[in-house]
């Protein structure tokens, strides 16, 4: 955005890192006041993982990454999609049903799929569009209700689509063909299982996001509504149009976050699809600052803390939901840390533009009047 | 740092004048004062003893009252719950308060009814309530932060009754302003600061407007002073019969305006602020759609026409509120002067933004406009009022406008910056633009228009030529004391 300073870096990098050891400490207080083992828990969830588990948590991070990104767009303009969630659900049964289908050949199978999935997710998304500029509704409170009513739809239409399978009482989707299933990548030297190879998509999106933010002209209303939404419309950006188009991206890319899992894993969508998604991604947009970057590597934490905490209760006798603790504690420190670290930043400035100011005018004392 | 060495006394009893451009450091003067923000060193005494101020709570307790620049009331509230908002513990919210709010109002002659809705009442009662609520909360000592700038001058010298009879209760008033006429007539000493240094204090009777300005300057006084006119009949903007109907059953905000703008004209609007100026604007800007009425730009009617497209044809546009329209207050500079002309070269190379075009225009700006700033890549809310105003005028010229809307270019920026934006319009004009200045300086609208309008109630009630009209005129024609529609051309 402007140019690379170390005090920028220096003040990018502060929040999350006081965010991480104010969850440590809460965290460990918790245990302590509960009686819990501390030290245990901690060796468990910081130890190095295998790579089977790296395998997992690079995996887990790219369905985290996806979900942040479709919430980050919004967020960029100040547009709180809490709806990815419901979207994503919308999109991947509308996904799996088209994809069990089997219409197109192999990977143009998966081509399409995510195409229908982005129209779905998209469609889903315009519902509270339309909601906002027409009527006035928040958008937080339409894409809440959205997400409810997403739940019911996809659970009524499963039930219209679904096949049983053998041996289960778990309902789903009609599978995808193997030739349209994505084995994965083996990038992770010495583990059995893969990454999923829509981490490539994942990579895409970031690259695009990244793109189109920060290098167009649409990025720049975007940001310029997010900003300040009344110089926004002074300066001729169409404030309706941008929340109708954001919205439907966002929605869209909300429709890719089941696209990993159904190519890569599930195969199908059924009961037992990963939920709450959405939800994660709002958290890790949050602590990755909407930046391309950031949100990886806040995707990777999170995931990271999930994975390390499926050995919580084997190790340490200690439930994993613990977890849990450790990401809020860390999303409340890092929102307050945000906050605290921009007005810093914003009077540093100030001080800064009016010392060099000062400096130059004792230099060259010339009086701005002497014009008239 | 804003402020380094300031040191005046303030005698009990007097009203105090404390002048200088924007950016000499007022305003931080006034926020330490009011315990907003805390001095690096220094002390304040008030009655011979030190006080710290941490807090405005402070300030209160040490009877020190504020009346802002932009009045702090809620609309909806009457006079009495405005008042007691914050100070419920003084006199409660019901008939004592009442009574006190009252009783003050007797003493005072602040002609303050308790018991009216703010929303009925003109900007004039609304600054004597905001001093009321100041004097309710046991203030001896009233900073006044700029109170003339949003009156007509008929209110300025109620006000300066009001301040008159604050002082011969034995109350302190410190006044802040940089209209130095104003300051003159009213104050009992002046302090004049300059980047951030108390220069002198001087007693009226001993100087003149003159005098005065250039010690706030430390040179020469700059006046707005139309040349010979360039009014060609060449018509650049014309509105016809633009009306545009109130919420619900109130009355027009615009009722049937109609305006014919030539190249090199500067058509100046005169009124009160809140009879239509700012709607007017808007309509014209393509960001409020009107009831009825045509806009043409040259022979094209750009009625239907967006914001974008109409800045894109040429209309420049420099909004009223800077920070809120016309800035992005956390980006850079130079992104900032993308803002507005996100379509336009060289800002842009089609879809993609230029930053490289946009960095080295900016630079240019920065340098032809005069805009003090250490980089481009600061933000634009580490800027003085003066400076963004530079940048937001360079900005607007750069794209070979035809047409002008200035509304208020130049309030709470500093001399300097002032009679660089009045000459970079007296340019536009000999340029063949067509200017349409709003403004609420009077002296500024005299100065610079050919031809001065006053609205009142979204009607245009009067014409006037500039060279033979008084500011007393304009200022009863603004408040329709001068009855029906008055010609004096």
């Amino acid at each position: 955005m402007s140019t690379f300073s170390p005090r920028k870096l220096l003040l990018a990098v502060a929040a999350p890192l006081l965010a991480l050891v104010v969850a440590f400490l809460v965290t460990s207080a918790i245990l302590l006041l509960l009686g819990d083992p501390v030290v245990e828990v901690w060796q468990t969830i910081l130890s190095w993982p295998k790579p089977r588990q790296l395998v997992q948590i690079v995996n887990g991070a790219t369905v985290y990454y996806l979900s942040a990104v479709a919430v980050a767009v919004g967020f960029r303009m100040n547009l709180f999609n809490i709806g990815v969630d419901g979207q994503y659900r919308v999109a991947v049964f509308a996904g799996a049903a088209f994809a069990g289908q089997a219409w197109f050949p192999g990977p143009l199978n998966v081509l399409l799929t995510i195409v229908v999935a982005m129209v779905a997710g998209g469609f889903w998304a315009s519902i509270a569009a339309y909601l906002k500029i027409r009527r006035g509704i928040s958008e937080v409170i339409s894409t809440i209700m959205l997400n409810a009513i997403a739940t019911g739809v996809v659970q009524w239409l499963l039930l219209k689509v679904a096949v049983k399978q053998q041996g289960s009482n778990t309902i789903s989707t009609k599978p995808i063909p193997e030739s349209s299933q994505l084995s994965g990548l083996g990038l992770i030297p010495g583990a059995t299982n893969k990454v999923y190879t829509l981490i490539l998509l994942a990579v895409l999106v970031g690259a695009l996001y990244w793109f189109v933010i920060n290098k167009t002209r649409f990025g720049f209303d975007l940001r310029a509504t997010g900003r300040s939404e009344s110089a926004a419309i002074a300066s001729g950006v169409k404030v309706p149009r941008m929340i109708v188009t954001t919205m439907i991206a966002s929605g869209a890319l909300a429709g890719l976050i089941g696209m990993p899992l159904l190519f890569g894993q599930d195969h199908s969508y059924g009961t037992t699809f990963q939920a709450g998604l959405g939800f994660a991604g709002i958290g890790i947009a949050l602590l990755g600052r909407n930046h391309p970057l950031g949100i990886a590597a806040a995707a990777l934490l999170w995931s990271f803390l999930d994975v390390q905490s499926n050995a919580l209760q084997i190790r340490a006798g200690v439930a994993s939901e613990v977890v849990f603790i450790i990401q809020g504690v860390i999303l409340f420190a890092v929102v307050i840390a945000y906050e605290l670290i921009r007005r810093a930043d914003v009077r540093l400035e100030q001080q800064r533009v009016a010392r060099e100011l000062a400096a130059t005018r004792s230099d060259a004392p010339t009086p701005e009047g002497a014009t008239a | 740092m804003a402020n380094k060495d300031i040191g005046f006394k303030v005698r009990k009893g007097t009203v105090h004048a404390i002048v200088g451009e924007n950016g000499a450091g007022k305003s931080t003067l006034m926020k330490i004062l009011y315990g907003v923000q805390r001095p690096d060193e220094g002390t304040i005494s008030i009655d011979g003893h030190e006080v710290h101020l941490h807090s405005p709570s402070d300030a209160i307790a040490e009877g020190i009252g504020m009346v802002f620049q932009h009045f702090q009331l809620a609309d909806n509230f009457t006079v009495l719950e405005n008042v007691v908002l914050g100070a419920e513990k003084l006199h409660g919210i019901g008939e004592g308060a009442r009574a006190e709010i009252r009783r003050i109002s007797d003493d005072y002659g602040l002609d303050i009814e308790p018991d009216a809705l703010v929303a009925d009442l003109g900007v004039g009662a609304r600054q004597r309530i905001e001093i009321l609520k100041v004097l309710y909360r046991g203030a001896k000592i009233i900073i006044l932060d700029e109170p003339t700038a949003v009156l007509v001058p008929q209110e300025v010298d109620e006000l300066f009754d009001n301040l008159r009879e604050l002082k011969s209760e034995g109350l302190t008033v410190l006044f802040i302003s940089h209209k130095l006429d104003e300051v003159l007539s009213v104050a009992d000493s002046i302090t004049v600061i300059r980047r951030g240094t108390t220069v002198d204090t001087v007693d009226p009777s001993s100087v003149n407007a003159r005098q005065l300005a250039e010690l706030m300057v430390g040179a020469e006084l700059p006046t707005p002073q139309t040349e010979e006119s360039t009014v060609t009949d060449r018509v650049v903007l014309r509105i016809e019969d633009i009306v545009l109907s109130g919420a619900g059953d109130s009355r027009n905000v615009l009722d049937g305006i109609s305006l014919t703008i030539h190249a090199g004209e500067v058509l100046g609007i005169a009124g009160v602020e809140g009879n239509g100026q700012a709607e007017l604007v808007e309509v014209i800007m393509g960001m409020r759609e009107p009831t009825s009425g045509l806009v043409f730009l040259g022979d094209t009617d750009i009625s239907d026409w967006r914001t974008r497209e109409i800045r894109e044809a040429g209309v420049a546009y420099i909004p009223e509120d800077r920070q809120r329209h016309a800035l992005l207050l956390e980006a850079p500079l130079w992104e900032n002067r993308i803002l507005g002309h996100q379509t336009e070269e060289p800002n842009v190379r089609g879809f993609i933004i230029n930053a490289a075009g946009a960095k080295a225009d900016t630079e240019r700006i920065v340098k032809e406009y005069d805009v003090r700033t250490p980089s481009i890549n600061v933000k634009a809310g580490s800027l003085s009022g003066g400076n963004q105003q530079k940048l937001i005028v360079g900005r607007e010229m750069s794209h070979q406008p035809k047409v002008l809307v200035a509304a208020h270019p130049t309030r709470g920026v500093d001399v300097g910056a002032q009679s660089s934006i009045w000459d970079i319009i007296r340019q536009a004009r000999r340029d063949g633009l067509a200017v349409l200045l709003i403004s609420a300086d009077l002296e500024e609208l005299i100065g610079l228009s050919d031809t001065i309008e006053v609205i009142l109630r979204g009607r245009l009630t009067g014409t006037f030529d500039p060279d033979t009209v008084t500011a007393e005129d304009l200022g009863a024609a603004m408040t329709g004391a001068a009855g029906s529609a008055e010609e004096t051309r």
